[in-house]
């Protein structure tokens, strides 16, 4: 493999990487959880949509609230925030 | 137009608006370096490459994959894009994260780039490799994400051409505007526009996630503004309750709060 098309393979994958997971990989698994759980009850509409709903709220709250955790214990910059 | 289209449009407006404005606070910090013609050339270039990308890989995308498999797989796109904007916004709101500063970009990059202008004569007018490309790279990172959200929402709305068209309206406003107010990009609200895209997509995301399986909204398409309205009151919440935190907290969430610079 020539030197430029390992860069731009590598450049694509890492492009895909940081959109995906980056610094937040719970964000990934809860929305293959809110596949999943659509695809399980994809026969039940009522529990499907309301599940998709709960588990999407569920989701970004925990990961909100990791976010702040981090936020609060990294080290304070000049302006007095993370 | 159906209200699925306006918020679609909606949509696609404020994420391109909201990626302009970060690329073009570094154009306009490569112009006044390095030189408006190659600053200028850079950014076209990396405009016409993202328009490219869009009619290459948006066309087929939309004749040759199954529809409810491009909405399930778009779904999920837009939901983790959708759900990062979201967090980072209400991290951002509740004063836990720093609001992004788009001066701040402007200086650092200058200071960045400057190191060398002083070793340039007639700097307007000539070509400079180094500000085409400084411009080139920052429109095109900037806009994959525009591309990605004008793809996934023109895809499976089967509205390529209305999300292009709102993409294209919104780099021209925000180009207009870079040139009115040159240095003034802060002025635009980044921060709150950020907030409300997040709430679309992910309002999207849910929406296209179960269509696809089979799962239909009661309302249909007017399932999208109601979700919009859900997740803006989710997001309320959580903004009101993270600034709690921070005033009882013993972190830098306090300081803030202590300071009255909570939620600015």
């Amino acid at each position: 493999m020539t030197g430029w098309v390992r860069r731009a393979v590598v450049a694509f994958g890492r492009f895909w990487w940081n959109f995906l997971i980056g610094d937040t990989p719970e964000l990934f698994v809860g929305t293959l959880f809110v596949v999943g759980a659509a695809w399980l009850l994809r026969h039940d509409r009522a529990a499907g949509l309301a599940v998709v709903l709960l588990l999407t709220v569920v989701f970004l709250l925990a990961s909100t609230f990791r976010g702040r955790a981090a936020a609060d214990a990294a080290p304070v910059g000049e302006d007095g925030r993370p | 137009m159906s209200s699925t289209e306006i918020t679609l449009a909606l949509a696609v407006f404020l994420a391109s608006a909201v990626e302009m404005v970060e690329a073009l606070t570094i154009v306009l910090a490569t112009g006044a370096t390095r030189g408006w013609r190659s600053a200028i050339e850079g950014s076209a270039a990396g405009v016409a490459l993202l328009a490219v990308l869009v009619g290459v890989v948006g066309v087929p995308l939309v004749r040759y994959v199954p529809i409810a498999t491009l909405r399930v797989v778009i779904g999920a796109l837009l939901l983790v894009l959708g759900l990062s904007w979201l967090r980072k916004a209400i991290l951002r709101a509740s004063g836990h994260r720093a609001l992004h500063d788009e001066d701040r970009v402007y200086a650092e990059t200058v200071a960045s780039l400057e190191d060398t202008r002083s070793q340039r004569s007639g700097k307007a007018l000539r070509r400079d490799a180094l500000g085409f490309v400084v411009s080139f790279k920052a429109v095109l990172l900037e806009g994959m994400e525009v591309v990605l959200i004008v793809l996934s929402l023109g895809a499976s709305a089967n509205r390529l051409g209305l999300a292009a068209a709102s993409a294209a309206v919104a780099v021209l406003v925000i180009g207009a505007a870079g040139v009115l107010v040159a240095r003034q990009l802060s002025a635009i609200p980044e921060n709150t526009m950020k907030l409300a895209v997040g709430i679309m997509l992910t309002s999207f995301g849910v929406f296209w996630i179960a269509e696809g399986m089979g799962l239909h909204w009661p309302g249909s398409d007017l399932a999208v503004p109601v979700l919009v309205a859900g997740f803006l009151a989710v997001t309320g919440v959580a903004v009101a309750g993270m600034r709690s935190l921070a005033r009882h907290a013993p972190s830098v969430g306090t300081a803030l709060a202590d300071r009255g610079e909570v939620g600015r």
